[in-house]
């Protein structure tokens, strides 16, 4: 399994993301946002946390940019695996590929704690390994992490089971730290090739620092 | 010339900063406040004489980065 992490300025989560993918037993190759191609034989694309050019403008509005975003996008389109984690999936939905858009926290504040998830679809490649309703423990970082789609774009998400992660408490209740629609945490693309999540897995690899939920997540994506 | 383009979060997305400021402005005895909405200011200056390209073509700009047409509405005038 060969996984390619897209690094940007202001990306600041490519080392833990290339530690968990490694743990995992994938070989990982970080990628310049300024090449041109993915590395051949690419087969999986992960687009890291951070601050892409510092979240200027909107959170990862100028990433979608970036010369390596017309590859990623041609890979994507050819069924290729995409992950996105937090400001990842913020590129995600400004790239379109994933519908919907990130708001700032209802709260205004910029939230980082653990948080409780409730699987809500497993059919697809990045749950596989997890059991619907599952509750798992990973910790959340952001402060624009509400997720917003419209009245018919949140009924076609429910329709073709692309609603993934909630977020929840321990016992798997619907529990909302910055206001996005239905506690939203994770959703995928139609195809369930592209996905986007706010909660960063790949921080919780290891017991001894707290929780290693984040292993049941992305052990899915390189099954 | 210059393009003064104002963005806005649509009606009916809550807007969580100006809820805050319209809170501390309560705070301040500012009772007559009913609603804050907070959006963006964004100037150009623009390299065209022609008024009506100019608008043309910070339209074609807001509707590739400058705004989010999911949730943000945009308004374009010279200045």
């Amino acid at each position: 399994m060969k996984v390619a992490v897209v690094v940007f300025p202001g990306t600041n989560c490519e080392m833990d993301t290339k530690y968990a993918f490694e743990k995992l037993g994938s070989s990982v190759e970080l990628v310049f946002h300024k090449d041109e191609t993915l590395p051949c034989n690419t087969d999986l694309v992960v687009l890291p946390g951070g601050f892409s050019y510092g979240d200027y403008l909107r959170s990862a509005a100028i990433a979608k940019f970036s010369p390596i975003m017309k590859d990623v996008t041609r890979f994507a389109a050819q069924g290729g695996y995409v992950l996105g984690i937090c400001n990842g999936f913020q590129m995600l939905l400004e790239m379109g590929l994933l519908p919907g858009a990130m708001k700032r926290n209802s709260n205004v504040h910029f939230i980082s704690k653990f948080h409780h998830l409730r699987v809500v679809h497993n059919d697809n490649k990045f749950l596989q390994k997890l059991s619907v309703d599952d509750v798992i423990n990973v910790p959340i970082a952001h402060g624009e992490g509400s997720y917003f789609i419209d009245a018919n774009g949140l009924h076609e998400l429910y329709k073709n089971n692309q609603v993934l992660l909630k977020y929840s408490d321990k016992s798997g209740i619907d529990k909302n730290p910055n206001g996005s629609i239905d506690s939203i945490a994770c959703i995928c693309n139609k195809n369930k090739n592209v996905f986007g999540l706010m909660p960063h897995p790949e921080r919780a690899m290891e017991l001894l620092l707290g929780s290693d939920d984040g292993v049941k997540i992305l052990e899915g994506l390189i099954a | 010339m210059k393009v003064i383009v104002n963005i806005q979060l649509k009606e009916g997305v809550l807007d969580p900063q100006g809820k805050a400021v319209h809170h501390a402005l309560k705070a301040l005895s500012f009772a007559e406040v009913g609603d804050v909405r907070i959006g963006k200011q964004i100037i150009l200056h623009v390299n065209e004489t022609d008024e009506a390209k100019a608008k043309e073509k910070v339209a074609q700009m807001c509707e590739e980065l400058l705004a989010n047409t999911v949730i943000e509405n945009y308004t374009i005038e010279i200045a």
